[in-house]
């Protein structure tokens, strides 16, 4: 059934069909058939062919300071356990601990949790895979792995909860791993958090002391322990399973999954992998209640999260906001705007060095949500907002990307340990413009190539920045070959070479 | 029979002819040594090979059986990680005779070790400067101006980035993303992160630090070189002006090092104009206690 404007929009385009080429007019009759034409002003957005959602619900607006999870973001009190416990962890651990891992699930399930890592996968869900049928009769210790590798370019969170709120996550760590029923907790910091992992371990150390974890934690019957283990400087090893191998004493190489690491883990034990904000949230989500939670956001992108503002803003800061803000709210009203106002902003990179990059056009409206982002072809990823301004030369702002992505290669699968080096060095040719028209295509089909068939995300992590370039910033591209051709005096040959190199007796590949 | 010798004798003039047109012999190229730690495979060299030994001192070794305790009895290996890096504090890189004694420790075959210390960037496996700096230029850290910081470090230095100075004081190095890109640009200093700089603070950043080395008489490369590794050894009080959250200053002997942290106004990650939000006094737990009874 179309509705009556979808066939109004069908009925003029089958009459100026002649008048369009082949292409236009099928992508105008498809996205008439699927979906009503766009009102004035309002972008037209494409979503899955088959469910038709309907657009989440937005609840709340204006996050309280009271409302806030991390209130020791700026380090105004100290974070040793007397002042944490003055603005409410460890407060009555022993009672959520005494509910039980079935009611504790429950209670993160209905809060909507999400994970923060990246890819937004629910929380209380993940925690429910290890609690599978008769895990009771396994003999094996189980372990709760933290993912503290914070190594996403513009991620600057994980670090301020565990340079200032280091109770909150070791709070998190104990009522995550009673969920789950883990016997330890291993937080894999990086490496060059150094000082984050000596106010971590001195927070870890004020808890044993206290009795809120070890033997008999909280005097609730059940020991936890929590070890910090320091990674050495591998971005590869924030994948879970390679962060388990890494814990493992090996090189940071992803496994294959399956086995996930629900059943087979670290040590070869069952054991799940969370990110630092996750399981620092979790304390308070049981605490304030899942419908407290749960009330901020958009439906199925509940809570609250830690954005990273980074680039070309007023003032860069880490700041606590509410799921779903809209990205100009959270950019003008925490980060002081975007430097030489609104109207200089070209493109942000909304999640992270791996989420494709939006230009301002979609910047103008957009939510910062798991799902709105992904209706704009990109990604929440750590929330990690990147802005840029006209000054910005945003080819070779990817063109960096690809080059630490080709550093971070782990070297394990091919497409990745090759296409990542093709890329950065293509990338380098289309930076200054020492490349052909057609090797955006070829660039394009490459990452194509690429995603899904690699071990872990990097395949993809690196391939999805450069698709945005390519689908947003082609003419820039295009512009900047055009303009290398005008200078040299022809367009460079395959490979970089300049138009004329085959005359100065340079080995040239053939058939140019 | 000179009708078969002939040709030949032709063709073989003709190829002297030819080969004295070409030039005689293409050159012998080198290439630059690369001192970063791009290179996986071991050289020996005077300061790193074989025969130089290594033990874990008194101390390390107390830690080592800490953290041996963190891990199942069966999973040794898995403290390689740990071990390789106390190895390198005390010996100031990780060197062959590192490797291998931690090796011998862990009970795990060499090459398992060599394999762990060739992929992970922190372990340097070439001696380095007493003050090891490291350049942040991913995205966000260049979109705030690294270059500038890549170009006052070079100049200050008379270095490039991968290359030692020759009294072995710095080392300069250009690496990837260091997570504290809210306060970029910033440069890693062996463990402290200095943070929101300009090149004139860079500058003398690394001033501040050629002076304190020169002033209490350190010597070049890495502590573990010259005898006294550890940050424990730094006699030292407080520089007495507001700790920031990477850590406290130093001021000791007539020198003072600015403190890890932002090198702007800011503490740490929070906006520099005017707070935003954490103005008012934290709930207490009482209060943000659900109301629902569950509790």
């Amino acid at each position: 059934m179309l509705s009556v404007p979808a066939k109004a929009a069908l009925r003029s385009s089958a009459t100026t069909t002649s008048a369009l080429p082949k292409h236009a007019l099928r992508s105008l009759t498809t996205s008439a058939a699927t979906q009503a034409p766009p009102q004035d002003g309002q972008q037209q957005k494409r979503s899955m062919a088959t469910v038709q959602d309907a657009p989440p619900v937005h609840r709340q607006r204006g996050l309280k300071d009271q409302d806030r999870i991390f209130q020791n973001l700026y380090g105004h009190h100290g974070t040793d356990l007397k002042s944490a416990q003055k603005y409410g962890d460890w407060h009555k651990t022993k009672e959520i601990l005494d509910k039980g891992h079935d009611w504790l699930i429950s209670e993160v399930k209905a809060s909507g949790l999400r994970g923060r890592g990246g890819a937004g996968f629910p929380s209380g869900m993940k925690w429910s895979f290890m609690n599978f049928k008769d895990w009771e009769k396994d003999t094996k210790p189980r372990y709760l792995v933290i993912n503290a590798d914070e190594g996403e370019p513009g991620t600057c969170k994980d670090r301020e909860i565990m340079r200032k709120d280091p109770h909150k996550l070791i709070e998190g760590c104990l009522i995550a791993g009673r969920a789950m029923n883990c016997t330890a907790a291993y937080i894999y910091i990086r490496g060059e958090f150094y000082h984050e992992a000596t106010v971590l371990q001195r927070a870890i150390q004020e808890a044993y002391k206290a009795g809120l974890i070890g033997k008999n934690a909280c005097n609730s019957g059940y020991d936890f322990d929590i070890y910090v283990h320091r990674g050495m400087g591998a971005y590869v090893c924030g994948e879970e399973t390679s962060l388990i191998e890494s814990l493992e004493g090996k090189p940071g190489k992803p496994r294959l999954k399956p086995p996930f690491p629900a059943a087979v883990g670290l040590f070869g034990c069952p054991s799940t992998v969370t990110n630092v904000e996750t399981v620092a949230v979790a304390p308070t989500i049981i605490r304030r209640g899942a419908s407290w939670f749960n009330s901020f956001g958009r439906e199925r992108n509940a809570g609250t999260k830690l954005y990273c503002i980074s680039g070309h803003v007023n003032s860069p800061c880490t700041v606590e906001e509410e799921m779903s803000i809209p990205l100009r709210e959270l950019i003008d009203k925490h980060a002081g705007g975007v430097v030489g106002g609104w109207d200089n902003l070209k493109a942000i990179i909304p999640g992270g060095s791996s989420t494709p990059i939006l230009p301002k056009s979609i910047c103008d409206d957009q939510l910062m949500d798991f799902d709105a982002l992904k209706d704009s072809q990109s990604g929440l990823g750590t929330a990690a907002v990147i802005v840029m301004d006209k000054s910005t030369d945003v080819v070779r702002a990817i063109s960096r990307l690809s080059k630490f992505y080709h550093h971070e290669s782990c070297g394990q699968c091919t497409p990745c340990r090759e296409g990542s080096k093709w890329t950065e060095q293509i990338m380098r040719r289309f930076e200054n413009g020492t490349a052909r028209a057609r090797e955006i295509d070829m660039m394009q089909e490459l990452t194509k190539q690429v995603e899904g068939h690699t071990i872990c995300a990097l395949g993809e992590a690196f391939a999805w920045p450069i698709q945005g370039l390519i689908r947003h910033f082609r003419p820039e591209l295009e512009a900047r070959i055009a303009a290398h051709a005008q200078r040299a005096g022809g367009e460079a040959l395959a490979g970089g070479w300049q138009h004329d190199a085959g005359k100065h007796g340079m080995l040239i590949s053939p058939g140019q | 029979m000179a009708s078969k010798f002939a040709p030949r004798a032709f063709r073989s003039s003709t190829r002297a002819l030819r080969s004295s047109t070409r030039q005689p012999r293409q050159s012998f190229h080198l290439s630059a040594v690369q001192k970063s730690s791009s290179l996986n495979v071991h050289r020996d060299t005077p300061e790193n090979n074989l025969s130089i030994p290594f033990k874990f001192s008194q101390q390390n070794e107390k830690l080592i059986q800490e953290v041996l305790s963190r891990y199942p009895s069966q999973y040794k290996k898995a403290a390689v990680m740990p071990l390789l890096d106390l190895g390198q504090r005390q010996h100031g890189f990780t060197s062959i005779s590192v490797m291998n004694e931690v090796a011998r420790l862990l009970e795990m075959p060499p090459m398992r070790v060599y394999e762990v210390a060739t992929f992970y960037t922190m372990y340097n496996r070439n001696p380095v400067g007493r003050f090891h700096v490291q350049c942040c230029t991913t995205t966000p850290c260049q979109l705030k101006g690294s270059d500038g910081i890549m170009k006052a470090i070079e100049e200050q230095l008379g270095i490039h980035h991968g290359e030692t100075t020759p009294d072995k004081m710095f080392t300069f190095t250009e690496v990837e993303c260091l997570g504290a890109c809210a306060n970029a640009p910033m440069v890693q200093i062996n463990d402290d992160f200095y943070e929101d700089l300009t090149p004139e603070t860079t500058k003398s950043l690394l001033k501040s630090l050629a002076e304190a080395a020169e002033k209490t008489g350190a010597s070049g490369m890495a502590p573990g070189l010259s005898g006294d590794y550890g940050k424990d050894q730094v006699s030292g009080q407080s520089s007495g002006r507001q700790e920031k959250a990477g850590g406290p200053g130093y001021a000791a002997q007539g020198t003072s090092l600015p403190a890890p942290g932002p090198l702007s106004k800011r503490i740490s990650c929070e906006p520099a104009h005017k707070l935003t939000s954490l103005t008012s006094e934290p709930p207490t737990g009482e209060q943000i206690m659900r109301k629902d009874g569950a509790f």
